[in-house]
């Protein structure tokens, strides 16, 4: 019966799905990797949902606050979840989606107090904040106390400036920077969806290049 | 001779922090890492800038 709501694919099915896609040797390793997604805006919830999309093993989703009216036009929520904690909203929208996906949700504000054991099982951090300061706090802290881990962050992608210019930059080994690097969400007309969701894009295929080995950008 | 951002500047001698104060930097806004390390905040006055040293601030903007 095609088209039946609540027929879903079987884990085998779903598996087989992403092997005939990826090959078994790279979704091995997708599926055998943890990403932390912190901050689950414009540019988080984009990034957990190319992801899971991509049969990603675990995502690790933090954010401390509720889905707001505001936040529709480029946030993967939907009109029925304002008021919601983003956790939970994107949490159960990713189940839809992939609903073998393994999830952790941390509803808090990340901070150097609980950001070590918060991120302890990632494999690769996704910053996602919108605040520049909580950026540069959490690319401090991973690259600082958690040396063995990848971090992709993101700077630079308010703004209806010319697409082309959203970019991934391999700043040293494991701290990759997407976006234009320039365009603050303080100049201009703020953030515009198709913007944020190519740097979130930068930032998702970078985890995907990291899994696959592919270190250089 | 330091290489900054790409750039060789004549700084050797100088502090983390005196450069990025001198540059106009929002130190609470930034990364900088030095020969490929993170270097830590509270490091910032006391790592001095030799010579032939590679060094990459990454300010951070807002918006996510």
């Amino acid at each position: 019966m095609w088209g039946v709501a609540d027929m879903i694919p079987s884990k085998e099915e779903w598996i087989q799905a992403l092997d005939d896609r990826h090959g078994i040797e790279f979704q091995k390793k997708i599926s055998s990797t943890t990403v932390a997604v912190c901050g689950l805006g414009g540019l988080g919830s984009n990034i957990a949902i190319s992801l899971a999309r991509a049969g990603i093993g675990k995502l690790i989703l933090i954010d401390f606050d509720k889905v707001d009216i505001t936040n529709l036009h480029r946030q993967q929520y939907k009109a029925n979840q304002i008021g919601m904690c983003k956790t939970e909203a994107l949490q159960n929208n990713l189940k839809e989606i992939n609903p073998y996906l393994e999830t952790k949700i941390h509803t808090i504000c990340l901070d150097e107090s609980n950001a070590k054991d918060v991120l302890a099982d990632a494999d690769i951090i996704c910053e996602a904040f919108d605040n520049a300061e909580a950026k540069a706090n959490i690319v401090n802290f991973v690259l600082s106390e958690m040396p063995n881990k990848y971090i992709v962050a993101a700077s630079g992608m308010a703004g209806l400036d010319s697409a082309n210019l959203i970019k991934t930059r391999k700043v040293s080994k494991r701290f990759y920077l997407c976006g234009d690097e320039v365009s603050d969400i303080k100049d201009g007309i703020g953030l515009v969806s198709t913007r944020v969701m190519l740097c979130a894009a930068h930032q998702a295929h970078t985890v995907l290049r990291i899994i696959a080995e592919e270190y250089e950008v | 001779m330091v290489r900054i951002n790409g750039e060789n500047l004549d700084v050797v001698g100088k502090s983390v922090a005196e450069y990025l104060n001198s540059s106009g930097y929002d130190l609470m806004r930034v990364a900088v890492e030095l020969n490929g390390d993170i270097v830590p905040k509270a490091q910032y006055s006391d790592t001095i800038f030799k010579d032939g040293d590679s060094v990459e601030v990454v300010s951070f903007v807002g918006g996510g």
